[in-house]
């Protein structure tokens, strides 16, 4: 069973939804002058800080291991 | 030619405008400076992310059963309270000002206005007689204690937002990046072919 404050902390993690949503359209945005360029824009780079949360998640669960 | 193609060729029809007028627009109220320069799109793109967070952040760092509102957005600059949070959520224009109207009135020993909204904490060392008209008003170790993931995921929110006005201030005054770019990788390329002709 997980530690309850690690659920909490994993919870939390939602709350970088809106963040990434947000981050993404608005860089986008200031990349292209049309909708769907800066949605598909947007679209890769919210998948690539995800991808990167996720390894940056990794290497510290390996690395925290057993501790 | 490919959907990829005309997907980056650099629009020049944009009008800007004046592109300072843009800008300050774009700082008062995200998403302004656009509805200026007609990019309505954009406009509302800016404002729905931009002050979503913004006004998030703000309920998240909200204790209603208290009266607390908006209590992450605050100006203050004593010892042991540098705010320095306030110098990036001051990018989200109108909506990060009344900090400081709370602040001066606070420095001035006068009542804050609005239950404290965007008021800065009273400092521990504070009177709390009466001669003090702000000794209802939440230290920040009170923030801390009844508020305390939320006060700072709050602070993060606002301040992401006042950063990503900025990316919305500079894109009112010059246009989209990729344009620009484009250009002058044109005039480039364009500035090479008339060289090489030149040399046949």
């Amino acid at each position: 069973m997980i530690p309850f404050p690690l659920m909490v902390q994993a919870n939390d993690m939602w709350y970088a939804l809106p963040l990434i949503i947000a981050v993404s359209l608005v860089y986008a945005a200031t990349r292209h002058e049309e909708m769907i360029p800066i949605l598909a824009h947007a679209g890769r780079l919210a998948l690539w800080i995800i991808g990167f949360m996720a390894a940056i998640f990794a290497v510290l669960f390996f690395v925290s291991w057993g501790l | 030619m490919s959907d990829q193609a005309k997907e980056n060729q650099p629009d020049k029809s944009i009008d800007l405008r004046d592109p300072v007028v843009a800008a300050v627009l774009a700082w008062l109220v995200p998403g302004l400076g656009h509805l200026y320069q007609r990019r309505m799109a954009k406009a509302v793109l800016y404002f729905l992310c931009i002050m979503s967070l913004f006004v998030y952040g703000l309920a998240l760092g909200s204790l209603p059963e208290k009266g607390w509102y908006g209590r992450v957005v605050y100006f203050s600059w004593r010892p042991g309270d540098k705010r320095l949070f306030y110098i990036c959520q001051v990018g989200a224009g109108l909506a990060a000002l009344p900090a400081l109207v709370q602040a001066n009135r606070m420095a001035n020993n006068r009542r804050v206005w609005l239950s404290g909204f965007q008021a800065p904490p009273r400092h521990p060392t504070d009177p709390v007689g009466p001669e003090n008209p702000n000794r209802d008003q939440p230290t920040a170790h009170d923030l801390y204690k009844e508020i305390p993931r939320y006060f700072e995921l709050g602070t993060v929110f606002t301040a992401v937002a006042g950063l990503l006005n900025i990316l919305a201030i500079y894109d009112a005054w010059g246009g989209p990046v990729t344009t620009a770019k484009k250009e002058d990788e044109e005039d480039e390329e364009d500035t090479q072919e008339e060289n090489g002709e030149q040399r046949a």
